[in-house]
């Protein structure tokens, strides 16, 4: 469990010598219960209190990364249970099954999905994360050859699924210091694997059925100073795989059970045959606490939404979503098209984009940056008013692409029309309607404005 | 080390509803978050109610309209297909067609038919205004009034009107869903003004907005989240409702949904709009939604079938 500030000065010296470059030693403990700075940035701390604190500041929920160089992805580390709490942190990687009985058409048909499946939404790139093998006839050639033409086709970190320790061997070999994730240590086979992930420095998956089997499998891996460690409790049933994420996850947190304290993997691609249903199990645990998901449907309808559900759940609540500002063109806009303007909180552009788009009637539409706020938020604060808004406008350079120079300002902005006429000269300052939904109907009558 | 299952304790239960004319379909009862069942009761489950709209504008996905082209001009028709067809728990009617900047429906025309639709199906029915508070305030007064008798839910109730339509709410016994703008103190506060009013906290549900699927969908997931914690754990009672997510047309505005993008990587078109609409159902399930306002059928299969399986 995390300490307070509180807890963690009582530890200190309590001299404030400043040695460690803050005022008091209260201001220290603060900082460290924040996670700001390490602790051996005070050189007079004791040894036993070293102990306690290091002890207490091991992370609920390992973190760690799986693969290398860009492609690396970062699992674990979660602290709540509720994003409202403070936030999720690494949304889970998504992974794309691949198996030695698909033909070599599939194959490629898969790994070309996981290239084209990418997705650009205001400042954010959805995608796949993650390619998962699996080695169906237990074959250690025929897996060998398949990791080697994943690999050459691309460049995602792999999971390697198989039952068969000469199977993983060559996998592992073939992607030499890759460090991919391999699939699964168990009771069964713990003496054996455990050789090979302390020889290669894999991440592992351990799979037991039932909490209390997996606790003494993670315990005699860490036993053996196997850190890395991804845990999959054995379910495939929707409802029971449910229960586990829930329990698994207040185990770390809550109790800081010290087994549980990893992040999990589930496997919709086992828990349905219906590639619709799979990416609703996916969803479900993607929000609900599985650390990484593999799926085997690769088809754009499925796997979009799946990515938007996931980006939803994993956006930092902490934080207004900004987009960038600037010039949004929607539809064509030619000169003759109408300009419109708003703030950058993400929502209020997608709204507003949205609501353009389904008007099909082209538009310049501007986004103003002001921090992030709503149009209200932001004008009470100060931060769209007409002098602001007059800057912006000219900078954007939107004169250059318009004849007719009108901007439409948001409804409940209406009272800054008059004085925006005065500050944007030139400019015609129009009212556009209060609620976005409202804003088609407008558009559709702007020619006749 | 050996583990044992963590429970929660809760100590607070959602309020049950009775929706329908004879007030016996029941929403709502349960005493955990949602689908834990290892540690509570769900409740009375999920009911999925199907939309009917009084006026369908012609930019719908084709996708959406497919399904019910041969009743979409006739809400009534549709209405029975969605419940003998689709097996509908509820009927929810949607009178877009009121809305003053569309083809502003006058409040008599939409309060008879209304009626016509609660008349003709055996199971509940919600009726939706368009949401514009001046309007609503007119046409759902007119609602309540036309079906007296009939127990109907009907929304959005919000801060702007409340007092116009809860009134007619409670004189001719219809039921309210308490809509608010993705904000767990003016649900609450809404809550207690409704109250206040005389609507009888078994009497009435939270609508608390929804976003769409990748336009700010979590933060409907986090304030329903919150309020089920308010509700459960944390002893406010005010919380204590069902909470209904009109979900259906913010699912199919979003342009990924409507659009038949010709970009192969978003797929099947047709299947996409069902995709987002039942993903968006499953989020909001999970934040602890009672029931769901949705539209496609093969959305509402596929939902029924995944709350099958959270559940059994």
């Amino acid at each position: 469990m995390a300490l307070t500030g509180i807890e963690i000065f009582k530890k200190l010296p309590k001299t404030n010598c400043k040695d460690c470059g803050f005022p008091t030693c209260l201001a220290f403990a603060m900082s460290l219960a924040a996670g700001k700075v390490e602790l051996d940035r005070c050189p007079h701390v004791s040894e036993t209190a070293k102990a306690e604190l290091s002890a207490s500041s091991v992370p609920p929920i390992r973190q760690f990364s799986i693969g290398t160089g860009e492609t690396a992805v970062t699992v674990g580390g979660e602290t709540v249970e509720f994003r409202h709490e403070k936030t999720f942190v690494n949304k889970p990687p998504i992974a794309l099954l691949i198996t030695t009985d698909m033909t070599d058409e599939e194959i490629r048909g898969r790994a070309a999905a996981v290239k084209e499946m990418v997705y650009d939404r205001a400042g954010a790139t959805l995608k796949l994360d993650m390619i998962a093998l699996k080695d169906t006839g237990n074959n250690s050639d025929a897996f060998r050859a398949l990791v080697k033409k994943s690999r050459e086709l691309c460049n995602l970190p792999m999971i390697l699924m198989s039952g068969n320790m000469d199977s993983l061997r060559a996998g592992v070999a073939e992607l030499q210091d890759e460090k991919p994730l391999l699939c699964s240590v168990t009771p069964d086979n713990a003496e054996e694997m455990i050789p090979l992930l302390k020889e290669s420095g894999c991440p592992v998956v351990a799979r037991a059925d039932g909490y209390d089997a997996l606790c003494s499998l993670v315990e005699k891996l860490t036993a053996a100073e196997l850190k890395d460690i991804v845990l999959d409790s054995g379910s495939r049933k929707l409802k029971k795989t449910f229960e586990e994420q829930v329990q698994i996850r207040r185990a770390a947190l809550r109790k800081a059970f010290r087994p549980f304290g990893y992040p999990t993997i589930t496997f919709p691609c086992e828990m349905t045959d219906d590639p619709a249903m799979e990416i609703l199990i996916a969803a479900t645990l993607a929000a609900k606490y599985s650390g990484i998901v593999v799926i085997s449907c690769a088809a754009g309808e499925n796997v979009f939404p799946l990515l938007l559900s996931r980006m939803n759940i994993f956006t930092d609540p902490q934080r207004p979503m900004a987009t960038d500002p600037g010039i949004y063109p929607i539809g064509e806009p030619d000169e003759n098209s109408p300009v419109l303007i708003t703030t950058n909180f993400s929502l209020t552009y997608f709204i507003v984009a949205g609501e353009i788009e389904s008007a099909r009637v082209p538009a310049w539409l501007l986004i103003m940056d002001c921090e992030g706020y709503s149009v209200l938020t932001a004008w009470s604060a100060g931060k769209f008013t007409p002098d602001l808004i007059s800057d912006f406008v000219k900078r954007t350079g939107i004169e250059s692409k318009v004849a007719r120079k009108a901007l439409t300002i948001p409804g409940y902005t209406a009272h800054i029309s008059g004085e925006l006429e005065d500050t944007l000269k030139g400019w015609e300052i129009l009212v556009g309607p209060r609620e976005a939904s409202h804003i088609p109907a407008y558009l559709k009558n702007y020619g006749s404005s | 080390m050996s583990f044992e299952i963590d429970k929660l304790k809760y100590t607070g239960k959602i309020k049950e509803v009775g929706f329908g004319a004879k007030g016996d379909v029941i929403v709502g009862g349960e005493d955990s978050y949602p689908f834990y069942m290892f540690e509570g009761n769900e409740g009375a489950g999920v009911k999925i109610a199907m939309e009917v709209y009084d006026r369908v504008e012609d930019d719908w996905a084709p996708a959406a309209v497919a399904p019910f082209a041969d009743v979409i001009n006739d809400p009534v028709a549709w209405a029975l297909s969605n419940v003998s067809k689709y097996g509908a728990d509820m009927i929810a009617l949607q009178l877009a067609g009121t809305d003053p900047n569309g083809a502003n429906v006058g409040a008599e025309e939409a309060a008879a038919l209304a009626r016509k639709v609660a008349d003709a199906v055996s199971v509940p029915v919600i009726v939706y205004g368009s949401g514009n508070v001046e309007k609503d305030a007119d046409v759902l007064k007119k609602v309540a009034e036309a079906c007296e008798g009939r127990n109907v839910l009907i929304g959005p109730v919000q801060e702007g009107d409340f007092r116009q339509i809860a009134a007619s709410c409670i004189g001719y016994k219809q039921l309210v869903a308490a809509t608010t703008p993705i904000d767990i103190n003016l649900a609450k506060q809404l809550n207690i003004l409704l109250e206040n009013l005389g609507v009888s906290a078994d009497r009435m549900v939270i609508d608390p907005t929804t976003g769409g699927l990748g336009y700010g969908l979590e933060y409907t997931y986090s304030i329903m989240e919150r309020i089920r914690i308010a509700a459960l754990v944390q002893m406010d009672d005010q919380l204590r409702r069902p909470i209904i997510c009109d979900l259906g047309k913010e699912a199919w505005k979003c342009k990924e949904a409507r659009g038949a993008d010709p970009d192969v990587k978003f797929g099947d078109p047709a299947r996409r709009g069902i995709m987002i609409e039942a993903v968006t159902a499953v989020l909001l399930l999970l934040a602890g939604a009672d029931i769901l306002v949705m539209r496609h059928p093969d959305s509402v299969a596929l939902v029924r079938k995944y709350v099958d399986l959270m559940m059994n």
